[in-house]
């Protein structure tokens, strides 16, 4: 596999390593494999940014060394890199008659001559783009009037044409209603596998990045970057470490941050399935902790058989059946506990 | 759907050749409006024979179409072309639908260069203002200069600024330093310095003879060529510094040459003409408004076009019947101007908000 992305000791920051520059982040060593889709996670103003640009070649690193595609940075020019990286950023884009064909077909600019005119191929592979992106049928229509969701895959599109082997993305599911973020998340999981071509994007929906990521980046002030597997990163703690702050605790066993101090009151809960799932979420939510001790005085009995029903035996020892949740949390909160 | 995406661009295009085909017949029958018709009336026939050399060269209706008419038209063509050009591609690099090619602080300098020469002159003794064309070629030349002065200022800030909005700030300031020091030499001159000066600052298409378009002319199409020459950065840089980099621009080096175009062509036109208001601004937006395009290779030949077009016609209208030529220039301009950009805002409101 091709490292699209290797550093080594990394260090970010503003200005040129003088006097004046400010370093956010040192010692930085990751990699970025061909097919490979990685998050990079953090609190604000960890950096992500900061690293996303030093990638893009928007600001210069302080010290340490960034290859892109095996090649070192110095060595490589604007021309260059154009043809290696290509970037979703966070900046608003606003030009009065700019149609989507147009801003896609700007992709196209390190390939095409001199006056900037579109080639068969050219017209090919934009045609192609804005299919992967779903985004057909768009053409005519002016950025200003999309979706952000639809302006955020006009740009992915735009990131497309340029071919390059490595893609980077600054936020891309900010601002986006929660359907889009699923939708986008999993388009660029998607063209990372299918194309082979390394995504890296930065990114707060942890929800999101735990369930779609081949990799995860976790970037925090004051800690050595870690980088893996999701599921290896929740196991091993990282994302306490990362994530915890006071009041505001990781869940190992859902990947979900909840409040501390919720779970005074225990209650058995006995069923399977989706129907055990949502119940269990539901009583967390109102401050229970569900577990499986026969000796617990409140018991909930999930029957989904035929009729889906809830049996509450409470310390009164008389069952109640409950058609809904909303039943059950009504009467556990009289309940005499 | 390749087929639907190349059908597509056909039909855009040949709408678009359709309207470049309109325009260029615009400009043609108002340029030869121009000729046409002035304080003095001229017969059609004379006005042809004369125009193809056939006719006799000698005669009143001979030396006003060649001394007066045809280099005031050429001029306004020129000129019109120039500015708009100038705006658009201030517009793109600033992303700033309200700058025009003035904000450099360019005009401002040529300005100060006249409002110098006019002025010291007067105190120093010798009135430019009384010696015809003499002051006049020394007026042009101030002009020229001080654009030029101030153009070699913006430049060098530039490869210090990063930042376009710092750039702009500096070069509205720029525009102010100038129009100070021109108060204070208001303040200290003559009259009939200050009623030059204030002439100048009117605006006219007609003080280019055939001897300064000599100058004028080349200098203009040097620049406007070079324009066309831009059109593939300006489009990246409208997207802002950072995607158009990551296009492979060097943001740097075309920062610096779009601003030398502009600036160039904004100096040339200022300090034959005199600061010619709002056309810069206002015909990129006239020019969008018929294209519906942002695509910079339709855009700058158009706004070209469209350029010469209402510069020609501004002339026409402050040479009509009843003004005598008396109207000043800049008058009509801003009257064209004004509504434009009050459009273009209601248009945008949305956009802006």
């Amino acid at each position: 596999m091709d490292k699209l992305i290797y550093t080594d000791n990394l260090a970010i920051g503003y200005g040129n390593g003088g006097k004046n520059s400010s370093v956010l982040h040192r010692d930085i060593n990751v990699r970025l494999m061909a097919g490979e889709f990685a998050c990079l996670l953090g609190p604000n103003g960890s950096g992500k940014s900061t690293l996303i640009k030093t990638f893009a070649g928007f600001l210069s690193r302080i010290s340490g060394s960034l290859f892109i595609d095996g090649k070192s940075v110095d060595k490589l020019s604007g021309k260059e890199i154009s043809k290696l990286l290509s970037v979703v950023l966070t900046e608003r884009v606003m030009v009065p008659n700019m149609t989507v064909y147009d801003l896609v077909s700007l992709g196209r600019s390190p390939f095409t001559g001199f006056f900037g005119r579109l080639s068969l191929t050219d017209k090919d592979i934009i045609a192609t783009s804005l299919e992967s992106v779903k985004l057909n049928g768009f053409e005519k229509r002016n950025v200003f009037e999309l979706s952000d969701g639809e302006r955020q895959k006009a740009f992915i599109a735009k990131a497309l044409v340029q071919e390059t082997p490595l893609i980077v993305l600054d936020e891309p599911t900010a601002f986006l209603d929660l359907p889009s973020r699923v939708e986008i998340m999993h388009l660029l999981k998607d063209l990372a596998h299918k194309y082979n071509k390394g995504v890296l994007l930065s990114t707060h929906d942890l929800d999101l990045a735990l369930q779609t990521a081949d990799k995860i980046w976790l970037l925090a002030a004051g800690l050595p970057v870690e980088t893996g597997v999701p599921e290896d990163l929740v196991l091993t703690n990282e994302f306490r470490k990362f994530f915890e702050r006071e009041g505001v605790l990781f869940d190992t066993e859902s990947g979900q941050f909840t409040k501390a101090d919720n779970h005074v009151k225990s209650i058995r809960l006995v069923g399977k399935g989706v129907e055990y799932k949502w119940v269990s979420r539901a009583l967390a939510r109102n401050g229970f902790s569900t577990s499986d001790d026969p000796f617990s005085r409140l018991q909930v009995e999930i029957s989904s058989d035929n009729k889906r029903e809830y049996i509450l035996s409470g310390a009164d020892g008389k069952p109640v059946k409950l058609r809904t949740i909303e039943d059950l949390l009504e009467r556990l909160k009289y309940a005499d506990i | 759907m390749n087929y639907i995406v190349n059908k597509r661009s056909f039909t855009d295009g040949s709408k678009n050749i359709i309207l470049f085909i309109l325009l260029f017949f615009a400009l043609l029958l108002l340029f030869i409006f121009n000729v046409a018709f002035g304080s003095v009336n001229i017969a059609l026939t004379d006005l042809f024979s004369i125009l193809l050399g056939s006719g006799s060269e000698d005669g009143p209706a001979y030396y006003i179409i060649h001394r007066s008419r045809l280099p005031q038209a050429v001029t306004a063509t020129l000129a019109g072309a120039a500015l708009a050009v100038g705006g658009l591609q201030m517009q793109a690099l600033f992303r700033n639908p309200l700058a025009d090619p003035s904000i450099l602080g360019v005009s401002s300098g040529a300005g100060l260069g006249v409002a110098v020469v006019l002025m010291m002159g007067g105190i120093s003794g010798f009135v430019l203002s009384k010696m015809g064309w003499v002051g006049h070629l020394t007026i042009t030349t101030a002009a020229f200069a001080g654009a030029l002065l101030v153009l070699f200022f913006i430049l060098m800030l530039a490869n210090k600024l990063r930042d376009n909005a710092m750039l702009l700030i500096a070069g509205i300031m720029v525009g102010y330093g100038a129009s100070a020091l021109v108060g204070i030499l208001k303040f200290y001159s003559m009259q009939e310095d200050v009623h030059a000066f204030v002439i100048w600052g009117l605006g006219s298409f007609a003080s280019v003879s055939w001897s300064r378009m000599e100058v004028f002319f080349p200098v203009l199409m040097v620049a406007l060529a070079g324009s066309l020459l831009l059109i593939k950065p300006l489009n990246l840089m409208m997207l802002g510094d950072n995607y158009a980099s990551n296009l492979g621009v060097n943001i740097r080096l075309f920062r610096f040459l779009i601003l030398g175009c502009t600036g160039l062509l904004t100096a040339t036109v200022t300090a034959f003409c005199g600061p010619i208001a709002f056309l810069g601004l206002a015909v990129p937006h006239l020019t969008r408004g018929v294209f519906k395009t942002s695509n910079q290779q339709i855009l700058v030949p158009a706004v070209m076009l469209s350029g010469a077009i209402v510069a020609l016609f501004s002339n026409l209208i402050a040479r009509m019947p009843g003004f005598d030529g008396a109207l000043p220039i800049n008058a009509v301009t801003s009257m064209i101007g004004a509504p434009v950009v009050i459009w273009v805002i209601l248009r945008n409101r949305k956009v802006l908000q």
